[in-house]
């Protein structure tokens, strides 16, 4: 039998998607689903021991007060930290876009903090964080400023924590917006700007509404981002993991705390479950907002 | 003829099934840290030309990964069989399945050989793991500091080291340049308010059957009060004045912090770091020759569920070993940590010993917390100690609220 070209394409290309399908069935759902079957057992090492709770664990989270304050502290994270990367890494990319020279340079050094790991990034800002021995105490000192706690303050540690993940973040952002920008037609502003169009209308009228696709990738992905946030909340605080008095608690953190220190991998199921409805909520509202077709 | 080809068969299948017998394959799994894994290392070379059938493998983790390790790898039978672990996880392992039972002829031998705080391996009378060494606090202080401050000896009781402190603290405008005490809420001082303070000021943490939290007193107040005044009033101390990990030990070595208080662990780590005179002294008081206390804790060594029959004797044997005179001698050498059995602590040599002599000394009347979820426990009090010094709440208030916080974390183990 003779297939069509357009057939022959598609056969091919479903057998190229069979193992990026199977790998995600096997890796990411199947992983995701014993997650939920997990959490409605009572764990035990010993399989003969695992009893089935049903919903308890689903109960269990509405007394624990704990697990409100890490929820409302990832709120927080997520509210502070993505609008914050986003207007910060469009700033970076309308400047890095405006050079010509050294654009890669600057690129290259804005990018930097992206790959370094996040572990050590944590490590040097706790150094340089330290209320008496730190940089920036010594900077805010030189300036006439009174020194801060920073990490060591439950008023303070949070927004601190979200500044690190903020500048870590934003040479990806950067990157993002700069491709954006690049591929936005050079003809559209020229024409605005015959048209005697100022540069505020031009970034009000043009930039922002193309950018619109990547600003949805990166409000979603910087969502997911922060509400998962795990390494630099353990590493910037190492001893008192989610302190000073559960200031920088973190739901990912939490999570790993029952699960490993506590060994209550049903209950940790449970909450790795509400952690999953609410990036499924918030990043299809996400969708639903930011996403609106733009006519040009 | 066919008898005796009979006989050789059978011989060869019986030699065969020793030989089998013989070879069992055990597996050891600890943190990783760098002086324990050699002396381990060393161990099961002794160990296994001692018993030729049974081979150990010896597995390392870095700390921070080392309870999920285990936490995922037993329950898919992959795990270690013998397995080393903080005294207080065990009662977390125990009802999460990690661990079984040893034989009675150990839970007798741990009572008549060893110190007595070993005695919190056990839960529900049933003992879970054994020892090779133990640990207890001690204060460190810099000599060279305390000579320039003119102050000949360590402090014997808690207002001599109020004025010690006050005397080795420094400060350049708001900024502390040297502090008499190493404050750390979340490095060995919520031990020293729980175990050492409160029971110095004739208080107790916990009832024995250890289902009542019973420091919510006027001598847990005083306590906690003497603790965080430390910090209000005097000064002696800031937390986090140094950065880092184990900042108040850095900060010590580095020559920056006149006095803290740690475990005899630490030793090794500051003789190879501190380049300065340093001593050791024994907890102060209350008053000279007041009521002593102090903190005992320790790493055990037990048996997960994969260590099943011949397994099970093997890594019985190993234990044994892993817990003998023999190995605690070679323990104290190599790793710096105290024995763990009775006889070894008598040995004068131990007590007389600058260094080693105070920690010996207090094993004497140290005590282990009965922790049931050591995690949430220490929470609890580093969060009473937080929120007086970082919130300003008054000590009595923040140890109530601790006291019902860990009250509901005793409910939750033993209901």
């Amino acid at each position: 039998m003779r297939l069509s070209l357009a057939r022959r394409e598609a056969l091919w290309a479903f057998a190229f998607l069979l193992l990026p399908l199977a790998f995600f069935l096997l890796v990411r759902l199947w992983p995701a689903f014993q997650a939920l079957w997990l959490s409605l057992y009572e764990w035990n090492a010993d399989p003969a021991k695992r009893a089935f709770v049903g919903l308890e664990h689903y109960q269990q989270m509405l007394g624990d007060k704990l697990l409100r304050k890490a929820l409302l502290n990832t709120l927080l994270y997520t509210l502070v930290g993505v609008p914050a990367q986003l207007v910060l890494g469009l700033g970076v990319a309308l400047l890095l876009n405006a050079v010509e020279r050294f654009r890669d340079l600057f690129r290259a050094i804005y990018f930097a903090p992206y790959i370094t790991p996040a572990v050590a990034v944590a490590w040097v800002f706790s150094w340089m964080l330290s209320p008496n021995f730190g940089i920036v105490n010594e900077v805010l000192r030189l300036l006439g400023l009174p020194a801060q706690p920073f990490l060591q303050s439950p008023g303070q540690a949070l927004l601190t924590v979200t500044a690190v993940v903020v500048w870590q973040n934003l040479g990806f952002q950067g990157v993002l917006f700069l491709a954006g920008l690049q591929n936005i037609p050079r003809e559209y502003y020229e024409a605005a700007r015959i048209d005697g169009a100022g540069s505020w209308a031009l970034f009000r009228h043009i930039t922002l509404p193309l950018l619109n696709p990547v600003i949805v990738f990166s409000a979603v992905i910087g969502t997911i981002g922060f509400l998962q946030l795990f390494t630099q909340v353990v590493n910037l605080n190492f001893t008192d993991q989610g302190g000073p008095l559960s200031s920088t608690l973190a739901l990912a953190l939490y999570i790993y705390q029952q699960a490993f220190s506590r060994f209550e991998l049903g209950y940790a199921a449970a909450i790795t479950v509400l952690l999953f409805v609410i990036i499924l909520l918030i990043t299809l509202v996400q969708l639903r907002l930011l996403s609106r077709r733009v006519e040009y | 003829m066919n008898n005796q080809i009979r006989r050789w068969v059978v011989g060869a299948i019986g030699l065969l099934g020793l030989a089998w017998a013989q070879n069992v394959t055990i597996t050891y799994w600890q943190y990783d840290f760098k002086s324990k894994v050699e002396a381990v290392d060393e161990l099961i070379k002794r160990f296994q030309a001692a018993n030729p059938g049974i081979k150990v493998i010896h597995q390392t983790f870095p700390y921070d990964a080392y309870q999920q390790k285990v936490a995922s790898a037993v329950p898919a039978g992959q795990g270690p069989d013998v397995v080393n672990l903080y005294y207080g996880w065990v009662p977390t392992w125990v009802k999460a399945g990690y661990l079984q039972p040893l034989p009675d002829s150990l839970a007798k031998a741990v009572d008549s050989d060893f110190i007595s705080m070993v005695q919190a391996a056990k839960v529900n009378g049933k003992l879970y793991g054994v020892p090779t060494a133990v640990r207890s606090l001690a204060l460190f202080y810099n000599k060279d500091l305390f000579k320039a401050a003119g102050i000949s000896a360590p402090p014997k009781t808690w207002s001599e080291f109020l004025e010690d402190g006050k005397k080795l603290t420094v400060k350049q405008g708001d900024r502390y340049v040297q502090i008499g005490y190493g404050i750390a809420p979340d490095g060995q001082d919520h031990h020293l308010v729980r175990e050492v303070l409160l029971r110095q000021l004739g208080g107790r943490p916990y009832s024995d059957d250890v289902k009542k939290v019973t420091y919510n007193t006027p001598e847990g107040v005083k306590a906690l009060t003497l603790y965080t005044d430390w910090v209000k009033q005097a000064g002696i101390g800031v937390p986090n004045f140094f950065p880092g990990n184990n900042g108040y030990r850095d900060g010590f070595i580095a020559g920056k912090i006149g006095m803290i208080i740690d475990g005899s662990f630490a030793i090794g780590t500051i003789s190879s770091g501190a380049r300065f005179n340093w001593g050791v002294a024994e907890l102060p008081t209350e008053r000279p020759g007041a009521r002593k206390a102090n903190f005992g804790s320790f790493w055990l060594h037990g048996l997960t569920p994969q260590a099943t029959g011949e397994k099970r004797e093997a890594a019985i044997k190993f234990l044994q070993f892993l817990t003998s005179e023999e190995t605690q001698r070679y323990w104290l050498e190599k790793v710096g940590e105290l024995p763990a059995r009775k006889s070894l602590i008598k040995d004068p040599k131990l007590s007389l010993n600058p260094v080693y002599g105070p920690f010996v000394l207090s094993l004497a009347y140290a005590k282990a917390t009965p922790f049931v979820d050591e995690a949430a426990q220490r929470k609890v009090m580093v969060d009473a100690i937080n929120r007086v010094l970082l919130q300003n709440v008054n000590p009595a208030d923040s140890l109530k609220q601790a006291a019902a916080e860990e009250q509901k974390v005793l409910d939750e183990f033993w209901k």
